[in-house]
């Protein structure tokens, strides 16, 4: 199966797949998150025909329903292979006392064993945060370690300043 | 009625006015653009209303609405989208150029313009609207279609011709020789590379200096650098709208979509009054004289732009239908070839009602046409009709 991407300058990208029963089907995925669903013409082979708009949550719901089942089955495999791995997201509340601090103040690795591989601020995302990233109230932190130490990196996480 | 309230009835009623118009130009599927035109060509002198209080503000409108329409372009932009349309069209760019550029230039010339101005008219007839032709691949569920990366594709290598253009004839215009243009056009150049690659390197910073959780504080920093780098462009002699254009190409793309979300009500506002203006600053009698020309001129430069868009998706092997529609959809002129013209106003007043007209008769008929495009050619023979499919209705086997 061979799925064509072309970029839309000022739209997004459109991709296309012919399926084995020989349709060709194609969809354009908005810079907004919005999707087109259409087929092509049968006699002319360049105009799409049946749109449907979806909008970017109808989109994401499809999207779900389609991939859910493999996804499920992709985490399934991932925690096999590590096993006694776990991987947690997990909220500075705001007001406790790493509201402000530096991610190196609360040692997660040496008191739970737990490593911080992501922040996540918003729609921000801080890749592998050094010792020196800041943190905020609301920040979600993505930590990967055991459960126990996960746990444990919570509790740490929520202490009042 | 003192000064105050005079300016803000006037305001009120114009507002109040486009809206009409705007409602009225989406009921019959059109872009507002030319019922605005005509809205300023009603108002002013020799016109139906006169709008004396608020002619200040129109005025000052209008050059935010340029800049701002600029910096919406340039937010639209993303290298890669760039260099893609480049690598793949970039003889559809020039294609674009040499057939629809000398029609203006050559109609400019003929009409007893100053060659500047005539150069300005030739930019007028090049450039098509990205605004109006958007939308219509939108609305005409085209986006899909095979032969819209090509048109997508000559839009964006119009943009950027234009960022090269627009300095080129404030220079000219200036009444700068071929030496000055020539610097005008490659320090466009390079400025537009800098920040391309700027952008590129450290557009992540610009982000951080405009981000913010407010969308207010965003709104106003956003304002603040594009109107300060616009102001300085102006006054270094080049084009405030080229300056807007950098800073649009400047933000980086993960930022440039809360910026248009944010901008686009303020655009369209004053977009709005830009196309107001340009209508106020013609003069409606002197539109009947030029009517012939303008529309020649159209009925030409329609053609050469079907021949672009025909060329455009032959060369992404599209078929015959397919390319009509492509140079169809790229017929409407319309913002950018006012901003054109605009900058020529001043040198040369007789540029104005043709450009008017020009683009009231193009951004009227670019729509239909696109519409129509299709069963026209079949009556004309251009295209054989569509046979009825062998399998119509036919459910297709399951395997």
């Amino acid at each position: 199966m061979e799925i064509v991407e072309t970029l839309l300058p000022g739209v997004g990208i459109r991709y296309e797949l012919s399926t084995r029963e020989g349709r060709s089907i194609g969809l354009v995925v908005h810079r907004d998150g919005e999707v087109d669903l259409f087929s092509y013409a049968e006699d002319d082979p360049d105009e799409a025909t049946d749109t449907v708009h979806l909008q970017a949550e109808e989109a994401t719901a499809l999207a779900e329903l389609m991939g859910a089942p493999r996804v499920t089955q992709r985490f399934a495999d991932l925690s096999r292979e590590v096993p006694g791995l776990v991987s947690a997201r997990l909220t500075v509340e705001p007001g406790s006392r790493y509201d402000g601090a530096v991610l190196g103040d609360t040692q997660a690795r040496t008191r739970t064993g737990c490593s911080v591989v992501a922040i996540v601020r918003r729609d921000d995302v801080v890749t592998a945060p050094g010792p020196d990233a800041s943190l905020r109230g609301g920040d979600v932190l993505v930590a990967i370690g055991g459960e126990a130490g996960l746990h444990e990196l919570g509790a740490l996480l929520d202490e009042p300043a | 009625m003192d000064e105050l309230a005079r300016l803000l009835v006037e305001l009120g009623a114009l507002f109040a006015g486009l809206s009409v118009l705007g409602l009225l130009a989406r009921s019959v599927g059109l872009s507002p653009i030319p019922f605005y035109l005509l809205a300023g060509l009603a108002f002013g002198d020799g016109g139906l209303v006169p709008l004396n209080a608020a002619e200040p503000f129109v005025d000052v409108g209008a050059e935010i609405g340029v800049v701002l329409l600029l910096l919406t372009l340039g937010l639209e932009f993303s290298a890669p989208e760039l260099i893609g349309s480049l690598r793949r069209h970039s003889s559809s760019g020039l294609t674009d150029l040499l057939l629809n550029f000398p029609p203006g230039l050559v109609a400019g010339l003929l009409l007893g313009l100053p060659w500047p101005a005539a150069v300005a008219l030739g930019g007028v007839t090049w450039i098509s609207s990205s605004g109006i032709v958007a939308r219509l691949l939108t609305d005409l569920d085209r986006l899909g279609n095979r032969e819209t990366p090509a048109v997508l594709s000559v839009l964006v290598i119009e943009d950027i011709a234009m960022a090269l253009f627009l300095p080129v004839l404030v220079v000219i215009l200036a009444g700068g020789g071929p030496l000055q243009a020539l610097v005008g056009v490659l320090l466009a150049l390079g400025a537009v590379l800098l920040v391309l690659l700027a952008a590129h390197r450290g557009g992540h910073r610009v982000g951080r200096l405009l981000a913010h959780d407010d969308d207010e504080l965003v709104l106003l920093r956003l304002m603040g650098l594009t109107l300060l780098v616009a102001g300085f462009a102006q006054g270094l002699g080049a084009s405030a709208g080229v300056g807007a254009f950098l800073v649009g190409l400047a933000v980086p793309t993960s930022f440039a979509d809360r910026a248009r979300r944010l901008l686009s009500p303020l655009r369209d506002l004053f977009a709005s009054i830009f196309f107001v203006a340009f209508g106020l600053s013609t003069d409606p009698a002197a539109l009947w004289p030029v009517l012939p020309a303008a529309f020649a001129l159209a009925a030409v430069t329609t053609g050469t732009k079907m021949g672009t868009g025909w060329f455009a998706a032959a060369r992404d092997g599209v078929r015959r239908r397919g390319r009509l529609r492509a140079g169809a959809a790229l017929v409407p002129r319309g913002e950018f070839s006012v901003v054109i013209a605009g900058l020529a106003v001043p040198l040369a007043p007789a540029i104005g009602p043709v450009a008017a007209a020009y683009v009231l008769v193009l951004a009227v008929v670019g729509p239909l046409l696109a519409r129509f495009v299709e069963p026209v050619a079949e009556r004309l023979r251009i295209v054989a009709p569509l046979p009825v499919p062998a399998g119509a209705g036919r459910v297709p086997p399951r395997r």
